[in-house]
């Protein structure tokens, strides 16, 4: 049986915007979940981070990402709800990976559509900005000096502070 | 009773995740901070520190929230995630 397309469109909106999660994701299949059957649509803004191999001049050999489960998913959604509230966005999806993870392994994703680039484009950077100040994740480096959690970085605090 | 939670280098510097501490004398977070340092005199130095963030019931907060018997407070470091 065919879903009428308002129908559709509704269940596609519940589909959850924020997953916490160990395993990888895969690029390709969150764009089309942000594409299907959105069709009012025309932007699609996406960013992922991954892991690097170098931090601070040391070598690094992988990462531990802890979090606050509780906490996490509250603050990604309120978040996403600031977006919302400051751009005309269509969809939006977070991912964020936790565990242990590799050299160029992917740690974060954020989609989001608009019908056009410009809120689309902002909103992602705003939620990419505020995650990295306000979302309780933490990162354990494993370098060649041995494993240092990493201290967080000015730059971040002052990339947040230009969306006040 | 008040849960306290710590993560991250926090957890690691003081060896603990989770403690709990009677509400009764309690108001705020600097409160529940004050009571941990009597209880544990050698959490002051990591506990202390003012980069320290705080949460309540899981959003954050300052250091002058109030807390409520029942309430989860959280302490950590600052976040790097992304």
């Amino acid at each position: 049986m065919s879903l009428p397309n308002t129908l559709k469109e509704t269940c596609s909106e519940q589909l959850s915007e924020i997953s916490i999660q160990a395993e990888d994701f895969n690029l390709g299949e969150e764009v089309d979940l942000l594409e299907e059957n959105n069709h009012d649509d025309g932007a699609v803004v996406t960013f992922s981070g991954r892991v690097r191999n170098k931090n601070l001049g040391l070598n690094v050999k992988g990462l531990t990402l802890e979090h606050y489960p509780e906490m996490t998913e509250k603050t990604l959604q309120d978040i996403l709800t600031q977006a919302k509230e400051k751009w005309n966005i269509g969809r939006v999806k977070v991912i964020h990976r936790v565990g242990t993870l590799a050299i160029g392994e992917q740690i974060v994703f954020v989609g989001v559509t608009s019908k056009h680039r410009q809120d689309a484009f902002s909103a992602a950077e705003f939620i990419m900005d505020f995650l990295k100040v306000k979302a309780p994740f933490w990162k354990k480096e494993l370098t060649e000096l041995g494993e240092t959690w990493l201290s967080s970085r000015q730059s971040d605090a002052d990339q947040a502070k230009k969306w006040n | 009773m008040i849960n306290v939670r710590f993560f991250a280098a926090l957890r690691e510097q003081l060896d603990s995740n989770e403690v709990s501490i009677p509400a009764a004398s309690i108001q705020n977070v600097a409160d529940v901070k004050a009571a941990l340092i009597k209880l544990h005199p050698d959490w002051k130095t990591h506990l202390a520190s003012t980069l320290i963030l705080n949460a309540v019931n899981h959003h954050m907060v300052d250091i002058k929230h109030s807390v409520n018997q029942g309430d989860e407070v959280a302490f950590f470091p600052p976040v790097t995630g992304g």
